[in-house]
C-alpha cells in the first residue's frame, strides 16, 4: 500500500499534485485496492466546475461502484482520456498514469485543509 | 402434505436440534394483532386427479382457437410452434434453474443468452442485446427513458400509428421521470414526415416507429430515418416485429439507435397475453451500453483458459447500482428467451425466411379477395405486410360478433382502439379453405 | 467451450424446420416491398437433431431445483410441481388470444378470479390486479399508485424511504417512479430503527417500503408501530411480499396495516425461476389504493367475469396485455392443489427448516444476529475470512459438491453475508447433507485451504474472468 510523498490527500482517498498553474488529482493506490479491478471509469466534462466534496466521476469495478469526490473547489481544464480504454492504468499506476482530472483550482488555500502523505498514511492505517 | 417431505419423527428431530417444543414455537415474536386469527378462508387442497378435473372444467368453459379460425394480431401473433422447442424447455434444468448468478453452474441457460443475444443483433443488425425485457410494451416504455437519459431531453414523438397498448405502457412508464409526450395524428394509417418534421426540435429525445405499424403498413422509413438523423439529439426507437425482419430490412439499416419488440411470437405460443417476450437492442456504443437496462451476458476464459459466459456490466443493474440502476429489471423472461433462441435455430435463415413470405402472400391473397367484395375496402392496399385494416359498411362490431357463431374471429375490432373497421392478421398458420371460408361469410353479412 | 454454439452445427443448406407449401399465388413482395426488403440474414441452418443435440448438452450444463437444494435466500427455491406444468400446457387454457372476446374465456377468467380473491385473503388486502410481470414489475407498480394518489390529493410528496438491508429492486423502483430515495440504518438487532425512522419522516414521506420479516429473517416486532409512524405523517406503507413464505396462516400484511403490496408467484408460490424469468408480480391495495390500479381490473358482475376498463384515476398501463398469464395458471394450480390448510403448514414447515439449519450452522459459523428468525437467515463468513477464505469461496467450493450456494453479499448489512432460505419442499436428508457439507467445507478452510480458496474445481468451468468479460465486452458471436 503505498502512500506518495509530496502530495496532498482527502479522507475520500483522493491525491492531489501540485503543478505550476493547475492541480493534478486521482485516487490513491488504498482506494484501487478496495475497488478491486477498474472496468469503466466516468469523467466530467471539460470546463464542469465542481465544489469541494462534490462528487465529479464514478469507478466501476466488476461488483461495485465508487463516486469520487473532489478534494477542492474547481473547474476541469483536462480529463484522462486513456482511461476510457484502458481504466486498469488506475490499478497498475494510481499516482502516475491513472491520473483522473487536470483542475484550475478556485480557492488555494484549500490544500491546506487536504492531509499531508503522514497524515494520509495514519488515516489509512485506522481504516 | 404433497410437496412437505418431513415425518412427524423427523420433525421432532428438529425440533429437539433447535430446543423448542413445537413447530408453533417458532412464531411467537408474531404481534398477536397482525395475526391471522381463523384458518386461511382457502379451500382444501386436492389430489392431482382433482386438480386436472378442474382444471379441464375451467378450460371447457373456453373456447380456444382449437375451436375457431382467427384473424386477430394486433401485438399476439398466431404462427406454428414446433413441438421441439416444448420438449426442450420442459428439461427441468433449464425450467427449474435460477437467475445464472453463480456462472459456474449455470453454463447452460448463459451460453444459451449469449446465443439469444447474438440472433437478435443479427435480426436487428443492431450491435448489443440485452437479455430479455418482459414484453414488447415495456421494453419500448425502458427504451424511451433510456433515449431521456441519454439525451438529457424529455419531449417525446409518440405517433398513432404505434400499438395503443404500447403507448399507454410508455406513457405510464413516462409518469415517473415527468416526460412531455408528443402525440402525432395520422391519416392513411402511415405517419406524414412533413408532419413529424414540424414537431422535432432540440428537446426532443426520441421519435417511435412501429415496424409494420400497429396497421400492418410500412412507415416511410428512409425518409424518417434522414430528418431524425438531421436533429442532433434525437433518437431513433424502433418497435419491430422479429419474424418479419426474416424477409425485412434490419432496423439497423434505417438507423435506429435502439430497437425493441415482442418476441412472443418467436416461439411462445400466445397465452392470453403472457408471459411474453420483449427483447432490446443497442448501437455498439459505450454511452448506449451503459444506459441499456437488463441483464447482459458476455463470453470470457476461466483460470484454466477455457471458454465460458458470465453475466456482465451489471454494474449498470439494480443489485449494484440500487437507486441509480439504468432500471428495476431482475427477474425477466429467460425460459422465453430460450424458446425464442430455439425456434431461430430450428427455423433457420430459410424458415424464418419463408414463414414471412408465407404470411405475406397469404394476407394480400385474403386482402384481395376482401378488397373485391362489396360493401368492405382494404384501406392500406398499397402497403401492408400481414396486417391490414378492412373497412366495413356494416358496423364492425356486429360483424365480428355474427361470425364467432361460425367459428371464425374475423380480427381486432378497431373501435376499441378509436378508430374504424377490423384490422385483420394473416400468418402461415391461416390456410386457403379458412380465408375463402371468412370470404364467403363476409359476402353474405 | 464444453459445448459449442448452435451457429457451429450450421452447414448451408441443412433444414430444421418443416412448412407445408404455399397454397395461394404470390403477390409481387419485390415489387410492394422494394427498398425494404432483407439482402442477408444470419442464423444458424442446422437439422432439428443438431438443435436437439445441442439444448440438450446446454441443460446437462446447468443445475435446477431438480438437481438439488438451492438455499437462496430472499428467492424461496421451491420445488416446482410437474402437474403445474401439465394445467398450464392444456390446449383450451393456453391456446388463447388476448384480444378474443372475454364470452370466450369464462373459464379462463374464472380461475384469475379465483387467484385474486385466495391473494387477497392470503394478505388481507382488497383490490388484487395480476397485471405486473415480475416482483420489481410490481414494486414499480405500487410506486406509481403511491404517486398517483398524492398527485390526487395535491400533495407534493418527493420521499420514499428504504431500509439498508432492502433488496436492491426497492430503491431502483423507487428511482424509476420518480421518487428520491432515503435509505435508513438497522439497529443493533437487525430491525428498522425507530429512531432513523423519525427523523426522516416528515409531510414530504410518500411511502416506506418494508419486507417483514426483513432480509435477515427477522421479524419487525414493532410492525404496528412502524407503519403508524409512518401514517401519522400521512405516509403510505408498502410491504414487499418476497418473504411470504415466513407468514401465510400467521400474519398477513393488510393486517399489519401496509396500505399496498407485491407477491411473488414465482417465489411463495412455486412457479418456475426458468432461469431469470418469466416470474409475476401481483400487486394487492387497499380499498382506499383501488381506483388507482392499472388498468383493466378483473370483476364480477352476477356470474360473469369481464376486465374493468372504466377507470379514470388509473395509473395506466405496465404490461401490454394482462401479465404473464401462463404463470398465474400454475400458481392456481398450486394454491388449489396446497388449500388453505397446505398453505400454514407450506409456512411452518420453511421456517422449521430454515430454523433446524441455523441451529446446526451457527457453531461454525458467525451469527451476526441473534434474534429468532424466521424462513431464511444470515451467517457471516467473517471467522472463515480470517483464516483465509472469503464467503465467495465458500459458495464456489459449495458447487464442487453439486449443490447451490446461498445468497452472498446481502443483505449489505452484514459483511462476508451468507443468507440462507432452504423452503419447506427440502427434508431432513437434504439439509443434514447441506450441512455436513458446510462443515467439511469450514474444515477444508483449516486444512487446505488452497482447495476452498481456488474453488470450483469440478463445475463445468472454473472461476471465470469478469474483470474481463466487463473491461472488454464479447456480447454476440
Amino acid at each position: 500500500m503505498s502512500v506518495k510523498e509530496d502530495l496532498y490527500y482527502s479522507e475520500d482517498h483522493e491525491w492531489v499534485r501540485e503543478e505550476e498553474d493547475y492541480l493534478v488529482i486521482g485516487v490513491t493506490d488504498f482506494a484501487q485496492e478496495e475497488l478491486g479491478d477498474i472496468v469503466f471509469v466516468e469523467l466530467p466534462e471539460v470546463d464542469e466546475e465542481f465544489d469541494k466534496d462534490d462528487s465529479f466521476g464514478v469507478l466501476e469495478s466488476v461488483k461495485a461502484v465508487s463516486d469520487t469526490f473532489i478534494p477542492v473547489s474547481g473547474r476541469v481544464i483536462e480529463v484522462n482520456e486513456d482511461l476510457l480504454d484502458n481504466p486498469e492504468l488506475i490499478n497498475d499506476d494510481p499516482y502516475g498514469e491513472g491520473w483522473l482530472i487536470k483542475v484550475d483550482p478556485a480557492d488555494d488555500s484549500e490544500l491546506d485543509e487536504l492531509l499531508s502523505a503522514e497524515e494520509y498514511a495514519e488515516f489509512i492505517e485506522e481504516e | 402434505m404433497d410437496y412437505i417431505s418431513n415425518t412427524a419423527a423427523e420433525k421432532d428431530k428438529m425440533l429437539k436440534e433447535i430446543g423448542i417444543k413445537e413447530v408453533k414455537d417458532l412464531f411467537q415474536m408474531i404481534p398477536e394483532a397482525v395475526s391471522a386469527d381463523d384458518e386461511l378462508n382457502i379451500e382444501s387442497g386436492t389430489s392431482e386427479m382433482e386438480l386436472m378435473r378442474k382444471a379441464h372444467a375451467q378450460a371447457a368453459k373456453n373456447k380456444s382457437l382449437d375451436q375457431q379460425i382467427s384473424f386477430l394480431g394486433a401485438g399476439a401473433y398466431d404462427h406454428y410452434v414446433p413441438g421441439i422447442i416444448d420438449a426442450l424447455i420442459s428439461r427441468s434444468e433449464f425450467y427449474t434453474a435460477y437467475t445464472p448468478y453463480q456462472a459456474e453452474l449455470s453454463q447452460g441457460t448463459l451460453e444459451a443468452i449469449y446465443e439469444y443475444q447474438s440472433m437478435i443483433c443479427d435480426l436487428t443488425g443492431m450491435g448489443i442485446a440485452n437479455a430479455s425485457m418482459l414484453d414488447g410494451g415495456s421494453a419500448a416504455a425502458e427504451a424511451v427513458t433510456m433515449a431521456a437519459r441519454i439525451t438529457r431531453n424529455s419531449r417525446v414523438i409518440l405517433p398513432d400509428t404505434i400499438n395503443p397498448a404500447y403507448r399507454e405502457v410508455i406513457k405510464t412508464y413516462g409518469t415517473g421521470v415527468d416526460l412531455d409526450f408528443v402525440d402525432l395524428e395520422t391519416e392513411d394509417q402511415l405517419i406524414d414526415p412533413t408532419q413529424l418534421k414540424e414537431n422535432l426540435d432540440d428537446q426532443t429525445a426520441v421519435v417511435v416507429l412501429q415496424y409494420p405499424n400497429f396497421y400492418g403498413s410500412i412507415e416511410k422509413m428512409e425518409e424518417i430515418s434522414k430528418m431524425v438523423k438531421n436533429n442532433k439529439k434525437t433518437l431513433l426507437l424502433v418497435i419491430a416485429n422479429p419474424v418479419l425482419l426474416g424477409v425485412l430490412k434490419a432496423p439497423a439499416d434505417f438507423g435506429a439507435d435502439i430497437v425493441v419488440g415482442e418476441a412472443q411470437n418467436l416461439g411462445s405460443g400466445l397465452n392470453y397475453g403472457g408471459p411474453y417476450l420483449g427483447f432490446m437492442a443497442c448501437k455498439d456504443d459505450r454511452k448506449m451500453l451503459r444506459q441499456l437496462p437488463g441483464r447482459i451476458v458476455g463470453k470470457t476464459t476461466d483460470v484454466d483458459g477455457k471458454e465460458g459466459f458470465v453475466l456482465t456490466l451489471q454494474t449498470r443493474e439494480q443489485h449494484i447500482r440500487r437507486e441509480k440502476a439504468t432500471s428495476n429489471i431482475c427477474t425477466n423472461e429467460a425460459l422465453n428467451a430460450l424458446m425464442a433462441t430455439i425456434y431461430l435455430s430450428t427455423m433457420g435463415k430459410e424458415g424464418l425466411k419463408e414463414v414471412g413470405e408465407q404470411s405475406y402472400h397469404k394476407a394480400h391473397y385474403l386482402a384481395d379477395r376482401l378488397d373485391q367484395l362489396a360493401g368492405y375496402q382494404v384501406l392500406n392496399k398499397e402497403n401492408f405486410f400481414n396486417e391490414f385494416v378492412l373497412k366495413t359498411e356494416k358496423d364492425s362490431t356486429e360483424l365480428i360478433k355474427e361470425l364467432l357463431a361460425d367459428d371464425i374471429i374475423a380480427g381486432y375490432d378497431l373501435k376499441v382502439a378509436g378508430s374504424e373497421g377490423i384490422l385483420v392478421c394473416v400468418t402461415e398458420k391461416r390456410s386457403k379453405e379458412e380465408m375463402d371460408k371468412l370470404v364467403e361469410k363476409l359476402e353474405v353479412l | 467451450m464444453e459445448e459449442k454454439l448452435i451457429k457451429d452445427y450450421s452447414s448451408p443448406g441443412r433444414r430444421g424446420y418443416s412448412l407445408p407449401p404455399l397454397e395461394v399465388g404470390k403477390s409481387d413482395i419485390n415489387e410492394n416491398l422494394a427498398g425494404y426488403l432483407r439482402e442477408e440474414l444470419e442464423l444458424p441452418e442446422v437439422s432439428e437433431v443438431d438443435v436437439v443435440r445441442h439444448y440438450t448438452a446446454l441443460s446437462e450444463m446447468n443445475y435446477g431445483v431438480d438437481s438439488g437444494i438451492y438455499p437462496l435466500g430472499s428467492c424461496t427455491m421451491k420445488y416446482n410441481p410437474k402437474r403445474n406444468e401439465r394445467v398450464a400446457r392444456i390446449s383450451g387454457l393456453s391456446n388463447i388470444h388476448p384480444y378474443q372476446p372475454i364470452e370466450q374465456l369464462q373459464g379462463s377468467l374464472e380461475i384469475l378470479y379465483q387467484l385474486k380473491l385466495d391473494l387477497a385473503e392470503i394478505s388481507a388486502m382488497d383490490e388484487i390486479t395480476l397485471q405486473p410481470a415480475s416482483g420489481a414489475h410490481g414494486e414499480f407498480t405500487s410506486l406509481l399508485i403511491v404517486k398517483k394518489y398524492f398527485e390526487d390529493r395535491e400533495e407534493n410528496r418527493t420521499k420514499v424511504i428504504v431500509p439498508d438491508s432492502a433488496h436492491g429492486t426497492n430503491p431502483a423502483s423507487a428511482a424509476m417512479a420518480g421518487f428520491d430515495v432515503v435509505e435508513i440504518a438497522s439497529n443493533e438487532r437487525g430491525m428498522v430503527d425507530l429512531d432513523a425512522l423519525a427523523e426522516v419522516l416528515d409531510e414530504n414521506t410518500a411511502a416506506l417500503m418494508l419486507t417483514n420479516p426483513n432480509t435477515l429473517g427477522i421479524f419487525e416486532e414493532d410492525i404496528l408501530k412502524i407503519t403508524e409512524m409512518v401514517h401519522e405523517v400521512g405516509g403510505l406503507v408498502y410491504y414487499d411480499g418476497a418473504n411470504m413464505n415466513a407468514i401465510m396462516g400467521y400474519a398477513k400484511p393488510g393486517l399489519m396495516d401496509f396500505d399496498l403490496m407485491h407477491f411473488n408467484l414465482h417465489k411463495t408460490f412455486s412457479t418456475p425461476h426458468g432461469g431469470g424469468g418469466p416470474g409475476s408480480g401481483p400487486v394487492g391495495v387497499k380499498d382506499f389504493l383501488a381506483p388507482y390500479l392499472p388498468k383493466p381490473v378483473l370483476k364480477k358482475d352476477q356470474e360473469k367475469y369481464f376486465w374493468d376498463y372504466q377507470r379514470p384515476k388509473s395509473i395506466g398501463k405496465v404490461h401490454s396485455f394482462y401479465g404473464n398469464y401462463g404463470v398465474m395458471l400454475r400458481a392456481w394450480a398450486y394454491i388449489k392443489t396446497v388449500g388453505g390448510k397446505g398453505l400454514k403448514e407450506t409456512t411452518e414447515n420453511a421456517v422449521l427448516n430454515a430454523n433446524y439449519l441455523k441451529a446446526r450452522l451457527k457453531k461454525d459459523f458467525e451469527l451476526p444476529y441473534a434474534e429468532e428468525s424466521l424462513h431464511e437467515f444470515v451467517l457471516s463468513g467473517s471467522r472463515q475470512k480470517e483464516e483465509g477464505a472469503s464467503t465467495l469461496n465458500i459458495a464456489k467450493r459449495l458447487l464442487d459438491y453439486d449443490q447451490y450456494a446461498p445468497t452472498i453479499y446481502f443483505p449489505l448489512v452484514v459483511k462476508e453475508a451468507m443468507m440462507i432460505e432452504p423452503t419447506e419442499t427440502e427434508n431432513i436428508g437434504t439439509l443434514d447433507h447441506f450441512v455436513e457439507t458446510m462443515l467439511t467445507i469450514s474444515r477444508e478452510i483449516k486444512e487446505d485451504p488452497e482447495l476452498v480458496i481456488n474453488a470450483p474445481h469440478t463445475t463445468t468451468v472454473r472461476k471465470l474472468d469478469e474483470t474481463a468479460a466487463a473491461r472488454n465486452p464479447d456480447l454476440h458471436w
